[in-house]
């Protein structure tokens, strides 16, 4: 009796297993797994393992449902609305599939297979829990430790970019052959072009006034690297014990020839972020002297609205 | 008897899985035929250690390894297909032929 039900789990499990890359729609080929898996947790619980197969249902139907996500983003034929065979060098796959096949099969047929099997009354999962937490608890915390490695690299991987941007942002890739075209990407056009404006560096909030001489907008005007920068951040994080909190709003102008140097130029304390906007404008660039390396402080003292 | 049908099946399920992972196009689909090869192996190790290791706790060990081995492929393999179509638009294997030179 456990055998017939072992033999149709198994014929179960190899139909669904066949109809994966039979059936035209990416959904149905992922359920179809996912009815192969469950065929064989049934054959588990049959061969008294229910650990394992429990396991394997739960994980599997999770599995596959996140399968079936994927098959919807990234498919172009989700529904099965049309006939679709995506195969590339059939007759190799096919006689792979039959080898493999015949060859386990026969390796099956041929040997002299074990017959030990488990003694009625076992209690398997206080043993595999035993083994687990006991002789074998180094395996465990190394497929632990190996899951943990999963995690980081698939976040890594699928992250759209990293703290500091693109890792390959402005990079070009090595040619084919030496002193050859780029492979791969094209490197992207412009960088140097000169307009552009800057960014608002650290806008830290905080200070209330105090120590007013510290609030130092610093401008930095006329970089030669014309950068397209952005506001790289207004944070009110509120530092609010900070005896001189530096009110800090970096100007990065863009490269014009005849502006080589750098113009720091020390506003005032309170830079709404309304002028700071207007900073960009170059009559607030009230310092374009001759001298490229000058600093100017005009440290005027008055306090903002930075509350 | 028992075992003789089991490690048929997961034979055929091997093959079924090497058949997919080499015919496919799609990642995708490539992955399940990965998965595939996988749930014969996990059906093959229930096999062995229920008929012929009698019961051996080391036996569910391995077979839970193999679990571990089936969540880590996709995890890391769905965060590379997403790192591919983020960089080349691609969907099957076919376009990222560049990486043959």
């Amino acid at each position: 009796m456990t055998d017939l039900a072992i033999i149709l789990l198994a014929l179960f499990g190899v139909w669904t297993g066949w109809r994966v890359f039979r059936v035209d729609s990416m959904v149905r080929a992922s359920f179809a797994l996912m009815l192969s898996f469950i065929a064989t947790a049934g054959i588990g619980l049959l061969l008294s393992a229910p650990y394992i197969g429990v396991a394997t249902v739960f994980m599997m139907a999770v599995e596959m449902l996140v399968m079936a996500i994927f098959m919807v983003m990234f498919m172009m034929n989700p529904a099965g609305l049309n006939p679709m065979s995506m195969v590339h060098q059939h007759r190799l796959s096919i006689g792979a599939g039959v080898v493999a096949f015949a060859g386990l099969g026969a390796a099956v047929l041929l040997s002299d297979l074990p017959d030990s099997p488990v003694a009625p009354g076992t209690d398997v999962v206080a043993q595999l829990g035993f083994e687990l937490l006991g002789p074998s608890m180094l395996i465990f915390e190394t497929a632990g430790v190996t899951l943990l490695a999963t995690m980081l690299g698939a976040v890594i991987l699928s992250s759209r970019q990293g703290r500091f941007g693109m890792a390959d942002h402005g990079s070009r890739p090595p040619g084919l052959e030496p002193g050859g075209a780029p492979a791969g990407r094209r490197p992207e056009k412009g960088g140097g072009h000169g307009h552009g404006h800057g960014g608002h560096g650290g806008h830290g909030d905080g200070g209330h006034g105090r120590a007013s001489d510290d609030h130092g907008g610093e401008h930095r005007g006329h970089m030669s690297d014309g950068d397209h920068e952005g506001h790289a951040g207004y944070s009110p994080d509120g530092a609010m014990g900070a005896p001189g909190p530096e009110h800090g709003a970096t100007h990065r102008t863009p490269a014009k020839s005849e502006h080589g140097g750098e113009h720091r130029t020390a506003h005032g304390p309170g830079h709404a972020p309304q002028d700071q906007k207007a900073a960009d404008a170059p009559q607030e660039d009230a310092a374009p002297n001759a001298d490229p390396h000058a600093h100017h402080r005009k440290g005027t003292g008055h306090d903002g609205d930075d509350t | 008897m028992t075992l003789i049908i089991v490690l048929l099946a997961a034979s055929a399920l091997f093959g079924i899985g090497l058949y997919g992972a080499l015919s496919q196009q799609s990642f995708v689909m490539l992955m399940m035929g990965l998965e595939l090869m996988l749930n014969g192996a996990l059906l093959a190790i229930i096999g062995f250690w229920s008929r012929g290791l009698g019961g051996m706790p080391e036996g569910q060990l391995l077979a839970i390894i193999v679990m571990a081995v089936m969540a880590i492929e996709m995890a890391i393999g769905f965060a590379l297909v997403v790192a591919l179509y983020r960089k080349r638009q691609a969907d099957v294997t076919e376009a990222i032929g560049t990486l043959k030179r």
